[in-house]
């Protein structure tokens, strides 16, 4: 089963002849995902490593019937192109564009919540999504992931990758991981993906990944106490980091003593997840977890 | 980004925003100029730090004669200021404001920021001005007005003239403070802000509206089309190496710690500093070389943690994503040639290419600690630093 992507999802690439986007085009499709087109305005006719290139979406999903887009496209346009997705009628849309200005992304979420309520934007500024053996529809590296029974989802990139590895490494493999990304307007929050994995009949556990800033982790809690039952393992980093000072992204900043760590630990607490405070020891709770030792 | 109150106020007034008079003074010798441009006393002299709480500190002086504000401009200017947003440190005052005074009768606060949960951006706004609103959301949160702005209608002139209302204004003050409102969302669309506030908006004794404090933060990601913003920025109030960081694109924050450290990705860079912490080590510095960081940039990025004087040790962690190991060799070999490392380095990597990237470092001569996992290059990073 797994969440989100699959075997079956058609994938287009927004900015694909950028040199992000054909790099990492190529690098899904070697890893068995059904890459079946590309867009960049002014290029259509092109291909890149054999996908064919599209001067717009409408175009692509026309000759391809693709149901999700991977965008790579420069800040300045991203929104525009996440926009342009959806009104095509891509029901999944990653997007992987770092650095894309807050009030550019204000109305585009509000837009898409609107007019689109069952349209999924992952991301901005998030490494994507991936069901291993299935498909990989982002930036991380395949190798690293293995199938099976844990889903994770987390505001970080390379700390997904630490989580996965971690877990394969142990012998445990993952349903779906989602990257939700470090932006303060993210698509999609915790509380969106926990119910899919809780929904999802092959995720026994859950892994969740949060950082400082913002309230997320704690509107994750409330949703886990209220919804989830399948044993969510947690961990939040920047515990050491000071406040008011911006940690990389643009979203993990602790202002006006909200957003720390330690409120996020609390809630997770309360609401009944299993909490890590060292990121080093997430593969083995959550293998006690599920054996049920914890 | 952050930028101080002078410009702050500009900004206001290209808006239209009620701004008293008031100029910079970078020299002892221009504010006097100024003063006497001014031709009349009292005067108010801030402080420029970009941190809050200066009246408190003693960077905020109400002056009565050319002396006295001869001797307060030369006692902080150029010195640091210490306020209890800034650290005991403080950040160096590179320049005063000098301002004339105001007869305040009641003070308001006022704000426009996103609010995350609802992606949205919210108008706050509160009768009780001049302090701070964590500490008014803290004791009285009835007392804050917040209102939601839909993001495709903006925020509206009733919704203006209802927070004025709710804040007590009656009669023609009514508009004139909804005037205030609109045109400090106007600043906050048009200037790509993440945060404007003014704290405290003042109602004078001769019954005007006074923008007496001001307050905008920039989106960072949106500067590339606000080149007027970017020649705002005041190195000053950076540490010299997060100066240095930001020219190579890397993401620097300098700590109290000795043990620095080297990351890709900024949740596996906190997680490292975290992890540090835990080992009973403290981190020099958080510091996220990126994902599709270069050897030139790895260089870069070596030579300013190294430049740090207090590292004891270095804790380089990398998980190769897209930043692939061996480049990070590379990165590592290539700096290590110009600036002889002279503490000890534990090196954690993972990921892509991992096995040349090993291969490299055990070829290069370096001398080098290697650890299998973050737990463990924590903890030798601190042991090898508590020997030093």
């Amino acid at each position: 089963m797994a969440v989100l992507v699959n075997k079956d999802t058609k994938v287009i690439v927004q900015g694909i002849t950028g040199r992000e986007g054909s790099f990492h085009a190529t690098q899904c499709k070697a890893y068995g995902t059904q890459v079946v087109g590309g867009v960049t305005p002014g290029k259509g006719g092109q291909e890149v490593e054999g996908i064919p290139v599209f001067n717009s979406v409408q175009e692509a999903v026309k000759n391809t019937g693709a149901d999700c887009s991977l965008i790579f496209v420069p800040p300045p346009f991203a929104a525009d192109a996440i926009v342009e997705a959806a009104d095509n009628g891509i029901k999944t849309i990653i997007c992987i564009t770092e650095g894309i200005p807050v009030n550019d992304m204000i109305p585009v979420k509000n837009y898409l919540k609107t007019y689109y309520p069952d349209t999924v934007l992952i991301g901005p500024n998030c490494p994507g999504v991936i069901t291993p053996e299935e498909a990989k529809i982002g930036i991380m590296p395949g190798h690293i992931f293995k199938r099976g029974k844990v889903g994770i989802v987390s505001r970080s990139g390379t700390l997904t990758y630490e989580a996965a590895y971690q877990l394969t490494q142990r012998g445990i493999g993952q349903s779906t991981a989602v990257g939700i990304g470090g932006d303060p307007v993210p698509g999609t929050v915790f509380a969106d993906v926990l119910k899919w994995f809780q929904d999802d009949p092959e995720t026994e556990a859950i892994v969740l990944i949060g950082e400082i800033g913002g309230t997320a982790e704690e509107e994750a809690a409330e949703f886990i106490k209220e919804y989830v039952n399948k044993p969510v393992i947690a961990y939040i980093a920047g515990v050491t980091a000071p406040p008011g000072k911006r940690m990389g992204h643009a979203g993990a900043i602790i202002s006006g003593g909200k957003g720390t760590a330690d409120e996020k630990y609390r809630a997770l607490e309360n609401a009944g997840a299993i909490t890590v405070k060292n990121p080093s020891i997430i593969g083995e709770t959550v293998e006690k977890a599920l054996k049920g030792e914890l | 980004m952050k930028v101080h109150e002078h410009q702050a106020k500009e900004i206001f007034r290209k808006y239209g925003l009620p701004v008293p008079e008031g100029y910079p003074a970078f020299t002892v010798k221009e504010a006097v100029e100024i003063a006497e441009r001014f031709g009349k006393f009292p005067l108010v002299v801030k402080a420029q730090i970009h941190a809050g709480g200066r009246g408190k500190a003693g960077g905020v002086k109400v002056v009565k004669s050319i002396d006295e504000l001869e001797n307060y401009v030369s006692s902080i200017l150029g010195k640091k200021l210490a306020t209890f947003q800034t650290g005991p440190e403080g950040l160096p005052v590179s320049r005063v404001y000098i301002e004339e005074a105001t007869n305040i009768d009641k003070e308001y606060y006022v704000s426009i920021t996103l609010d995350r949960s609802k992606s949205k951006l919210v108008l706050m706004a509160s009768a009780e001005g001049g302090m701070e609103i964590e500490e008014v959301a803290a004791k009285n949160p009835d007392a804050i007005i917040k209102v939601e702005i839909d993001p495709f209608l903006g925020l509206k002139s009733y919704q203006a003239r209802e927070v004025a209302l709710q804040l007590g204004f009656t009669g023609k003050l009514i508009n004139k403070v909804a005037s205030v409102l609109l045109k400090l969302y106007e600043v906050y669309i048009k200037e790509d802000a993440s945060l404007v506030e003014i704290n405290p908006l003042v109602l004078t004794k001769e019954g005007n509206i006074v923008v007496l404090d001001a307050k905008v933060d920039f989106d960072d990601n949106a500067l590339y089309r606000h080149p007027e913003i970017m020649e705002m920025e005041d190195p000053t109030q950076e540490s010299e190496l997060e100066v240095e960081a930001k020219k190579y694109n890397l993401n620097y924050i300098k700590l109290d710690g000795n043990i620095a450290c080297m990351v890709n990705g900024a949740g596996l860079a906190m997680a490292t500093m975290d992890t540090i912490k835990l080992a009973g080590g403290e981190p020099a510095n958080f510091l996220d070389v990126g994902g599709s960081a270069n050897a030139e940039q790895i260089a870069n990025a070596f030579k300013i943690i190294l430049s740090d004087p207090n590292v004891k040790a270095i804790f380089i962690n990398i998980f190769g994503g897209i930043l692939r190991c061996d480049r990070l060799a590379e990165g590592i070999i290539k700096a290590s040639e110009e600036v002889k490392p002279h503490v000890p380095i534990v090196v954690r990597m993972e990921g892509t290419n991992v096995e040349l990237g090993k291969k490299m470092l055990n070829e290069s001569g370096l001398n080098l600690i290697t650890a299998d996992t973050m737990w463990e290059g924590a903890l030798k990073a601190v042991e090898v630093a508590n020997k030093q």
